[in-house]
C-alpha cells in the first residue's frame, strides 16, 4: 500500500496539480493589467502607386510609426507582437485588412519605439479601387503570455487618403 | 479434504474477478480520454482543439513543442489571428498568423494569407501550386491559448517509436498488474 511506487505517484500527481494551478494564476493575474497605449503613424512619402498587369492596384509607402506599448507588458508576457495594417472597405469587400509592418517586441524597454520605415508587405487591393480610397491605419497588438490565455487589441487611426490619381 | 478445495476454488475466482476488474479500469481509462477529448471539440468548435507546435516557424512566440487550444468561434477571422490551416494534399497542418484579409461583401466569404513570424516570406510557397489565398474550409481553428513544453514528449514519442512502444507497454503492465 505504502511502497515506493504509489508514493512517487502521490508526489508526482501533487507537484503537477501544483503546477497547473500555478499557470492559471498567472493568466488569471493577467486581468488586473489595463493597458493605456499610444500610437501616432504618419505617411512620409508616397512612393509608388500604380495599377500592376494584372489589374490591381498597389502602392508603396514610406511610413514614420511611433509608439508606446509599455502598459501591455506584466510579468506574464513573453512576447508582444505589434502591426501595423491598413484596413477599408470597397464596392466588392466589406473589409479589407492589409498588414504594412510587423514587429516582435521581446521585453518593455523595447516597447517605446519609433520607426521610420517602407511598407513591409506589399499593399496591394483586390482590384483597382485604390484611388482616392479612405482608409484607418491600425496598430494591433498580441501579448502573447508566458503561459495561459493570449489577449489582443487594437487602436485604430481614421484619416488617411490615397491621391486621386496614380504617380 | 473439501475445506482445502474450497479455498482453492475461491482463490481461483478472486484472480478472474480481479483480472476482470483490471481490464474494466483500463477500459475506463480510455473511454474517458475519448470523452474528454470529443467534449473539448464541442465545446471549441475546432476539429483537433489542441495542436503541439512542430516546427520553429513561429518563434520566438511558440517553440518546437509547446501545446496551443484552439478554438473556432462564430467570429469573423482577422489580421493578426494566429490560425491553424490544412492545406489541399498536405498531412501536417500548419499554425501561422494571418496578414491580410479580404471579407467578400454580398457572401462574406473571406481570403486569407498567412506567415510564419520566423520566416521571411508568406505562405503562398506552401499553400497548393496556384493557390493564392486561404479559404474559411481551410482554417481548422484560431489559437486561443498557449502552455509551454508539454508536448515534448509526443514529439519525442512521434520521432522514437520504439520509446512509445516501450511506455505503453510499461503503462498497460502497470495498470494490470498494480494491486488496489
Amino acid at each position: 500500500m505504502h511502497s515506493f511506487g504509489y508514493r512517487a505517484n502521490a508526489v508526482l500527481t501533487f507537484s503537477v496539480t501544483i503546477l497547473a494551478l500555478i499557470c492559471a494564476i498567472a493568466s488569471i493575474s493577467d486581468n488586473f493589467n489595463s493597458p493605456s497605449p499610444t500610437a501616432t503613424v504618419q505617411i512620409l512619402n508616397i512612393n509608388r502607386f500604380l495599377r500592376k498587369s494584372n489589374g490591381d492596384d498597389e502602392v508603396g509607402f514610406t511610413l514614420d510609426i511611433s509608439a508606446d506599448l509599455q502598459s501591455l507588458f506584466t510579468w506574464n508576457t513573453k512576447q508582444v507582437f505589434v502591426f501595423l495594417a491598413a484596413e477599408y472597405s470597397t464596392p466588392k469587400n466589406s473589409l479589407n485588412q492589409v498588414s504594412l509592418w510587423d514587429g516582435i517586441i521581446p521585453a518593455k524597454e523595447n516597447a517605446k519605439f519609433s520607426v521610420k520605415i517602407k511598407n513591409k508587405y506589399r499593399f496591394i487591393d483586390q482590384g483597382s479601387n485604390l484611388r482616392g480610397r479612405d482608409f484607418n491605419m491600425t496598430l494591433h497588438w498580441h501579448v502573447m503570455p508566458k503561459t495561459g490565455k493570449m489577449f489582443a487589441d487594437k487602436l485604430v487611426l481614421p484619416g488617411f487618403r490615397l491621391p486621386e490619381s496614380y504617380r | 479434504m473439501g475445506f482445502i478445495g474450497d479455498s482453492i476454488d475461491s482463490f481461483k475466482s478472486l484472480k478472474i474477478r480481479h483480472a476482470l476488474e483490471q481490464v474494466i479500469t483500463l477500459g475506463m481509462i480510455v473511454s474517458s480520454a475519448l470523452i474528454i477529448w470529443k467534449f473539448l471539440m464541442c465545446v471549441t468548435g475546432s476539429e483537433s482543439p489542441v495542436v503541439v507546435v512542430l516546427s520553429e516557424s513561429m518563434e520566438p512566440a511558440f517553440q518546437r513543442g509547446d501545446i496551443l487550444f484552439l478554438r473556432m468561434g462564430e467570429d469573423p477571422i482577422r489580421a493578426g489571428e494566429i490560425v491553424v490551416f490544412n492545406i489541399d494534399r498536405r498531412e501536417i497542418p500548419i499554425v501561422h498568423r494571418v496578414i491580410k484579409v479580404h471579407e467578400r461583401n454580398d457572401t462574406k466569404d473571406i481570403d486569407v494569407l498567412t506567415k510564419g513570424d520566423n520566416n521571411d516570406q508568406d505562405d503562398r510557397v506552401l499553400y497548393a501550386p496556384g493557390q493564392q489565398w486561404l479559404q474559411h474550409q481551410h482554417i481548422m481553428g484560431r489559437a486561443v491559448g498557449f502552455l509551454p513544453y508539454v508536448g515534448y514528449v509526443t514529439i519525442i514519442m512521434t520521432e522514437n517509436p520504439i520509446i512509445k512502444y516501450v511506455l505503453i507497454g510499461a503503462l498497460g503492465l502497470l495498470a494490470i498488474t498494480s494491486k488496489d
